[in-house]
């Protein structure tokens, strides 16, 4: 698979601070991938860079293949940035029409495709409303459709959840999978680890304006996991003492241990089968992507960065 | 470009396709011209009428003194100035013994202030009255000083200027007035209009976050400069409807001027304004002279040139000024006041044409008015109020041309300076921006 956009060395600073301090990395074609960070990280700057609504400092961006070049590329990719909106007094479809007109649709073409996606996402009905007659949560859905609505190949979301209900949370969701398996590529940004486990090959972790984390969420979990294991036990209060781990916590008949170094997780089901105990059950506990952000983030304090100079 | 005329077009339809525009091009000048005659009505028939004693202390006021229609003067008996009210009357006059030589006041009191209109009149009547008695005492008719008085009229005040080897042109003083404040004026109102739309449509872009929708999309120089022509072409639109309507309101009122005026209107056309001796026309009627008389001064005025150097000056200024207004509208945050502060520095050169217009219009050669006009800041205003008095002989060309090109000139430049404020401007949320931040935006390469 060849990567649809490629970093290289990307910098860009403010009058203050370094907002994107040498950063590289590639995307694979059609794949999901998670830019991650806490606010300030970075991530913004990031993605207006790729949008070519910034221009690097220094570095280089690839796209497809070939040197970005923001006039043109820009129609091939869709950006629904964090701070979103549309004109309030326009009325649906027109706004709809406008924005794909504006990425080079033509008249006709952009009929047709949102008439298409209008009726996906049961939207028919909006036509003639205008924007400021949607709540929240409808016209996030709008916002949605005018940014993948060209078929672009390259589609940026930005905290896409924002707003919606589970409903039409798992609505929007299923799309995005469903363009990911079309061949576009998906770069998806949000603090909300959970989604990203769930929809993420591979994520990015920003932290004042470096990479700080770059895998597929499955390598970044084993590499920071701390073997710990979790065993349900038929019986409860035992007295327990092996070489090959360490109790970190009891809860009833559950337990959790640490394996000590130079042991394996088969020690340990040794040590309970050789006691005779009665084991229920018996899993590795990874740590979840929302523990490695904080554990990673902490310590760094990066939410005071903005006020720093340097 | 076709993403311009898309941005141009979003723009131009979404005022223009609006029961309001169509409301308020239609009304205003409705609303103007009855505001004006409105006023005029008001002052004019002053509904108070006022019933007036006068003690006169010379005795030749009683039967000299003519009423009119709401005022009335009385010469009773027994009345002074404790008691006018109880018998009836509004006002009391006093007027003590003249003796023709020294100057001498007269005393008006009154139940309540007498309006300038009415003091005007009783001080007319009055005037008149001693005019008379003293014309009567010189041994003078009224009636044969007034037939003297009109048939000295055929001699009348015509200025010619000098053309440019041609012969030279006639002008009139009033109409270049009229011209040069109007256009003056009409300028000064819709730089406010139109770059406070192009202001509040950036405002608007920003506070609904469509900015980096946008920009994703389309540079942010496009995007502003389809909001300021597309803003623009709104306003010519009106400006043509207005015309429109103008000309529409001048030909049918001619509908309602009687068909035999019309005829001597056109002989007097004809014959360049004398009355022709003899046949059957000799004699034009007031009203004809009249009409003839606004037309022959109307058509003194060079129009071309005039209506061709105001949509030149209109969009020249609009577009030197909209795009700053632009600049300043995205920059600011949601909160109005900041708009109120940053817009000064704009608000107030504008202003200041203004004044400098207003004296342009009055006296156009002096050293202050040529220089306004010929720099950007405030050409638009206070050129047109020279090029009322004529082109060249006021203005001329090579000034002409200064202004028209160091406009152009101008306007690039703000277009330029304002684009790089809004670039950085349109995507900066909750910060307040400085000024020095802000000469730094604008100053920056590429």
């Amino acid at each position: 698979m060849s990567a649809i956009l490629k970093l290289e060395n990307l910098t860009k600073y403010y009058a203050t601070q370094k907002a994107v301090d040498d950063i590289s990395f590639s995307i694979e074609k059609g794949s999901i991938f998670g830019l991650l960070g806490p606010n300030g990280a970075g991530k913004t700057t990031l993605l207006r860079m790729i949008t070519g609504i910034f221009y690097p400092d220094s570095g280089h961006i690839q796209f497809d293949g070939q040197a970005f070049n923001p006039s043109e590329d820009i129609i091939k990719i869709g950006y629904m940035p964090e701070e979103r909106g549309l004109y309030k007094k326009m009325k649906i479809g027109e706004q709809a029409l406008y924005l794909a007109q504006l990425k080079g649709l033509s008249k006709y073409e952009a009929m047709e495709k949102i008439k298409f996606w209008f009726k996906r996402l049961e939207m028919e009905s909006w036509w003639n409303k205008k924007v400021e007659d949607l709540s929240k949560g409808m016209s996030q859905k709008l916002q949605f459709v005018t940014t993948v609505l060209h078929e672009p190949k390259l589609i940026i979301l930005d905290e896409p959840f924002s707003g919606l209900d589970p409903l039409n949370a798992n609505l929007i969701k299923d799309e995005i999978f469903g363009l990911a398996q079309r061949g576009s590529t998906v770069i998806f940004s949000t603090h909300r680890m959970e989604q990203v486990e769930e929809i993420c090959d591979h994520i990015v972790l920003v932290n004042l304006g470096k990479k700080v984390l770059d895998g597929s969420v499955q390598n970044i979990k084993q590499q920071f996991k701390q073997n710990k294991f979790s065993i349900s036990l038929s019986t409860t209060s035992i007295e327990l003492f092996s070489e090959a781990f360490t109790v970190d916590e009891i809860k009833g008949n559950e337990l959790i241990v640490k394996i000590n170094e130079g042991y394996k997780s088969n020690d340990v089901l040794s040590y309970f089968l050789n006691n005779n105990y009665t084991i229920e059950s018996f899993k590795e506990i990874l740590p979840s992507l929302n523990e490695i952000f904080i554990s990673l983030v902490e310590s760094t304090h990066a939410t005071t960065r903005a006020f720093q100079n340097i | 470009m076709n993403k311009i005329s898309l941005i141009i077009q979003r723009e131009y339809l979404s005022r223009v396709m609006n029961k309001r525009f169509l409301l308020t091009t239609l009304l205003m000048p409705i609303l103007i011209v009855g505001f004006f005659a409105g006023a005029t009505f008001l002052s004019i028939s002053g509904k108070d009428e006022h019933k007036i004693a006068v003690i006169d202390n010379n005795g030749f006021f009683k039967g000299n003194l003519q009423d009119t229609k709401d005022i009335h003067f009385e010469f009773p008996e027994n009345v002074d100035t404790t008691n006018y009210l109880q018998k009836g009357y509004t006002d009391i006059i006093i007027i003590p013994k003249f003796d023709g030589i020294t100057k001498t006041n007269y005393i008006i009191r009154s139940k309540k202030r007498i309006s300038i209109g009415t003091e005007d009149k009783i001080s007319d009547r009055i005037d008149a009255a001693i005019e008379d008695k003293l014309l009567q005492d010189a041994g003078i008719n009224r009636n044969e000083l007034d037939s003297i008085r009109s048939k000295s009229r055929f001699a009348e005040l015509k200025s010619l200027e000098e053309g440019n080897g041609e012969s030279a042109k006639e002008s009139n003083a009033a109409l270049s007035y009229g011209i040069g404040f109007g256009s003056g004026m009409l300028i000064y109102i819709t730089m406010f209009i139109y770059g406070a739309m192009v202001m509040r449509g950036v405002m608007e872009e920003k506070t609904n976050r469509i900015a980096e929708v946008m920009i994703s999309s389309v540079k942010p120089f496009q995007l502003m400069l389809g909001k300021i022509i597309g803003i623009g072409a709104v306003g010519l639109t009106q400006f043509f409807m207005w015309i429109i309507l103008i000309f529409g309101l001048i030909a049918a009122s001619q509908l309602f001027i009687p068909q035999d005026v019309l005829q001597q209107v056109n002989s007097l056309q004809q014959y360049n304004g004398q009355i022709p001796s003899g046949g059957n026309m000799a004699q034009a009627g007031e009203a004809a002279q009249k009409i003839y008389k606004l037309q022959h001064t109307m058509s003194t005025a060079n129009w071309p040139v005039i209506i061709g150097c105001f949509i030149f000056y209109f969009l020249g200024g609009y577009l030197f000024y909209s795009s700053l207004f632009a600049a300043v509208g995205s920059v600011v945050n949601e909160d109005p006041q900041d708009a109120q502060s940053l817009m000064l520095p704009i608000t107030m050169p504008i202003i200041f044409s203004f004044i400098i217009m207003t004296n342009a219009v009055q006296d156009p050669s002096t050293s202050i008015a040529t220089w306004a006009s010929i720099i950007p800041f405030s050409s638009p205003m206070v050129m047109m109020a020279r090029i009322a008095y004529g082109v060249p002989g006021t203005v001329p060309y090579w000034q002409l041309a200064a202004s028209m090109i160091s406009l152009i000139v101008g306007f690039l430049l703000t277009t330029l300076l304002s684009a790089k404020i809004y670039r950085t401007g349109i995507l900066m949320y909750g910060k307040k921006v400085s000024w020095k931040e802000l000469g730094k935006w604008a100053f920056r390469k590429s």
